[in-house]
């Protein structure tokens, strides 16, 4: 085999040497390809996320406040506590609530996208999701801001049609209510739908670009109301993406602590009671533990997922 | 027949859904014109355009600035190599253990960028590790490796195995190879993965916020501006600037990948 394979020419110099090495030993080349990277994400990388773990089985001296370095159980037993049961419960439920939303919502432009939209109208529907999806997360908290001040536009515009009252009624509402859109749990809500949608829209667009177009004609010659064909064929269909939107949705709620802390009521959300423990507290190892919550439910989510036959379509 | 034309109410709720992801932005735009400094008032009581020249003199503007494009450069660089040789890696063999490193390199951008910023926090705490520039550009550079993989990949993907053993068939060793035929057919695809990264970098505020200590990049800044507010309107123009910074980079990454299964950003 190797006499076949010798080369018409000698090697000229350490160029070719080495392509004849990589040719003879495939793996010494991938070595050197994944070697960098490799060392780059698995030392930084999961070295972090093997600190973060270790932290977390540290406790705090309650006296000196000190860290002490010595493994532990006692910070998770801090994390049953009913006031750090809470934050949990808290940011799990908005979570849920804007997953589900954001299903909603992302359903008729995905659908629109992938069924509909041809040529030019289908670039300007991805650049539409695509824009808002890559443009400053910051700027898009900010803009919510402006638009949920109790002096801004939603105000203005209920005033406008004369129905401030209204606004006023749904404020009222005891829990997601509050003083103004800006310092209740629904202006959390409304910011934290707007700034994830786009993470639900693309993957349900993908899944509803391979639903064939003929299995809904059958479905409808064989004289399924749309409403059926949608309950029967296309959301069984499409929920692969769903699922999938519905991973990164649900995931960056459990993680963010920037919008609840812009937009929101004064009561802690997961990350911002990771990063005040972090920080002016110096509760390094209750911070870790906080922060291994959203990878266990994480973890449960996608073994649930896995479980109801979500990823055997993608 | 299935009509080809979508029902109203579908086409009203799409265009719908595609205003509300794009209206709050301009807000955003109208509040930098605004002559009121202490409140978010609408309809703003008059228009002028002096808080572009404020916000030019404010001294403590510039240093975050400089500090956001330093190291968004760095880690884009840094992501640009590290990215390019996963994916060469990836793209030509299968192996044991490929599964574990495709998931490795997805990972710091699956996983919320609070777990990224905390893990880091935790190994420095650990490690005794001082802030520094260098420790924000470990952060950016570990998840921007990501975005530059996922484009260079695709790219591999696509030029296939034919056209590399034509180009060793004529003679060319793997070093001409890669400067000859790789480079040439990956470029759009690097700049592209390179203008994601950078755009991605230049933003990023919550993995930041662990990583920096009391520096301050551009969005931390204005993540302070946000709670405790001083001319309101400055906080706008800069905004505008931040939002052309990865506007535009987004815009370019499109224009250089579009028309293939590849196009760029498809999974931020």
């Amino acid at each position: 085999m190797s006499a076949a394979l010798e080369p018409a020419h000698p090697p000229r110099g350490p160029g070719d040497r080495l392509t004849g090495l990589f040719w003879r030993r495939p793996w010494v080349l991938l070595a050197l390809l994944l070697a960098p990277p490799l060392l780059w994400l698995g030392v930084v990388y999961v070295g972090s996320l093997v600190a973060l773990l270790w932290q977390s089985f540290y406790s705090i001296d309650e006296f000196s406040g000190m860290v002490v370095p010595e493994l532990t159980l006692k910070t998770y037993a801090e994390l049953l506590r009913p006031s750090n049961a809470d934050v949990i419960l808290r940011t799990a439920t908005m979570a849920a609530a804007v997953t589900l939303a954001s299903a909603v919502l992302a359903f008729p432009i995905a659908y629109y996208a992938a069924r509909y939209a041809k040529g030019r109208w289908k670039a300007a529907f991805y650049l539409g999701v695509m824009l808002p999806l890559w443009s400053s997360y910051l700027v898009k908290v900010y803009a919510w801001k402006l638009i949920l001040a109790k002096e801004g536009i939603v105000t203005w515009a209920f005033e406008g049609l004369g129905a401030g009252n209204l606004l006023n009624a749904v404020l009222a509402i005891p829990v997601i209510g509050g003083n103004s859109l800006s310092t209740s749990y629904m202006g959390t809500f409304l910011v934290f739908l707007y700034v994830w949608l786009p993470f639900m829209i693309l993957p349900m667009q993908a899944s509803l670009e391979r639903v064939p177009a003929t299995m809904l004609e059958a479905s409808s010659d064989l004289g399924a109301r749309p409403g059926q064909t949608f309950r029967h064929v296309i959301l069984p269909l499409a929920m692969p993406g769903v699922i999938a939107g519905s991973i990164f949705t649900f995931s960056l709620t459990l993680g963010d602590y920037i919008i609840p802390q812009i937009v929101g009521s004064s009561r802690l959300f997961i990350g911002q009671a990771v990063y005040t423990l972090q920080g002016t507290a110096g509760n390094i190892p209750l911070a870790a533990a906080f922060a291994v919550v959203p990878i266990l439910i994480m973890l449960v989510y996608l073994a649930v997922a896995r479980r109801l036959g979500a990823f055997d379509a993608l | 027949m299935h009509s080809d034309r979508a029902p109203l109410m579908l086409k009203v709720a799409a265009v719908a859904g595609l205003a509300f992801l794009h209206l709050p932005i301009l807000l955003i735009f109208l509040y930098a014109f605004t002559t009121e400094e202490r409140t978010y008032q609408f309809p703003p009581p008059g228009l002028t355009l002096k808080w572009f020249g404020v916000a030019w003199e404010r001294p403590d503007i510039w240093p975050p600035l400089y500090l956001s494009l330093k190291v968004a450069a760095i880690s884009t660089a840094l992501a640009l190599v590290l990215g390019t040789l996963a994916a060469a890696a990836m793209a030509r063999a299968r192996f044991f253990g490929r599964d574990s490193i495709s998931l490795l390199v997805i990972l710091p951008i699956a996983l919320p960028g609070i777990i990224t910023g905390m893990s880091l926090r935790s190994a420095f705490a650990i490690a005794d590790i001082p802030f520094s520039t260098l420790t924000i550009v470990l952060g950016h550079a570990t998840f921007c490796v990501v975005i530059v993989y996922n484009n260079a990949v695709a790219r591999f993907r696509r030029l296939g195995g034919s056209m590399l053993e034509a180009s060793a068939d004529l003679g060319a060793n793997g070093f001409q190879t890669f400067r000859f035929v790789i480079l040439p057919n990956l470029g759009s695809a690097l700049l592209a993965g390179g203008m994601l990264a950078f755009a991605l970098s230049f933003d990023e505020v919550i993995v930041t916020t662990f990583t920096a200590g009391q520096q301050s990049t551009l969005p931390i800044w204005m993540l302070n501006e946000l709670v405790r507010p001083r001319q309101r309107p400055v906080t706008n123009v800069v905004a505008i600037v931040v939002f052309a910074a990865t506007f535009v980079p987004i815009l370019i990454a499109y224009t250089l990948t579009r028309g293939g299964a590849d196009t760029a950003g498809g999974g931020k």
